[in-house]
């Protein structure tokens, strides 16, 4: 079930410009200049995102003093993705059964071809 | 409000306690409030995803009666809950109260379930209203409402296809 690690993943998540970050790094490391660059932002503004990223282990920083790279880290995001998928997964089969079922009720219930009447037409005065 | 589609139901968050689903059936209301409220149908489909059974479902339907639900799952995994009906409209509208054997958020809940027809099709809404913001947060785990989930498809294939 759902943890605290899952809630920091979810809210790191909820920036675009998170995302587009971790788009970006999907691509390869890259350092804090090479990422604030497509965005109109400034570096500490960047390096903020940067931070949440991190604390939410979604992303990884080297230990080159100068650069810093930053990459990718897969796991948080696929466990994330593992929880929306199974609710998904459990209403939309759920809802898929209930379908079938309610054809089934539909079929049971519909009125039968002529000489076929069940009991739950018996009282149907027949012709002749 | 918040209204996100996922597949084909809708979820939207009508306040901050509050979670409701939308799906349209294609049957009259009659037989969707059947089919959720008698335990015969609803081990049929509730909860019945990636092999999990619907093992106990009982139900007392009047107002003050009582309902109690069970999966069992791969690996024995197990999940049950129960509550108590409040309102009964039949073919309308339940509400229950529900609550987990093992929660996972603080609190019980509330659930009205409405079923609206209109042209042999039912929608069905399920509401879900929390103890507060802090306990409807937790089950929705805010993708749904904060637009996660537009990125998250394409994140998530970036994920999957990286070596």
């Amino acid at each position: 079930m759902p943890s605290a690690q899952l809630d920091t993943t979810f809210f790191a998540l909820a920036d675009p410009t998170r995302r587009a970050i971790l788009a970006r790094l999907a691509r390869g490391e890259a350092s804090v200049n090479e990422l604030a660059e497509p965005f109109a932002m400034s570096q500490p503004a960047i390096s903020k995102h940067l931070k949440v990223l991190e604390r939410a282990g979604l992303i990884s920083r080297g230990r080159d003093a100068q650069r810093r790279p930053c990459r990718l880290e897969a796991q948080p995001l696929a466990e994330a993705n593992e929880w929306l998928e199974t609710y998904r997964q459990y209403w939309e089969q759920s809802f898929a059964h209930l379908d079938d079922l309610l054809e089934r009720m539909k079929d049971s219930r519909a009125p039968q071809p002529r000489g076929k009447r069940t009991t739950r037409t018996k009282r149907t005065p027949r012709k002749h | 409000m918040m209204i996100k589609n996922v597949g084909t139901m809708q979820l939207s968050t009508p306040s901050d306690t509050e979670i409701a689903m939308s799906r349209v059936f294609n049957a009259p209301k009659e037989l969707l409030f059947e089919a959720f409220t008698t335990p015969l149908y609803l081990k049929q489909w509730l909860g019945t995803h990636n092999g999990w059974k619907m093992t106990v479902c009982e139900i007392d339907l009047r107002v003050g009666g009582k309902y109690r639900y069970a999966w069992e799952g791969r690996e024995n995994m197990k999940m049950s809950m129960g509550g108590e009906y409040r309102e009964i409209a039949a073919p309308d509208r339940i509400v229950a109260t529900e609550l987990f054997d093992d929660p996972w958020y603080p609190g019980g809940a509330v659930g009205t379930t409405t079923f609206v027809e209109a042209s042999g099709k039912t929608t069905v809404t399920m509401a879900v209203k929390y103890a507060n913001k802090e306990a409807r947060d937790a089950v929705l785990k805010t993708p749904m409402e904060s637009g996660v989930a537009a990125g998250f498809d394409k994140l998530a294939e970036i994920v999957a296809t990286r070596p």
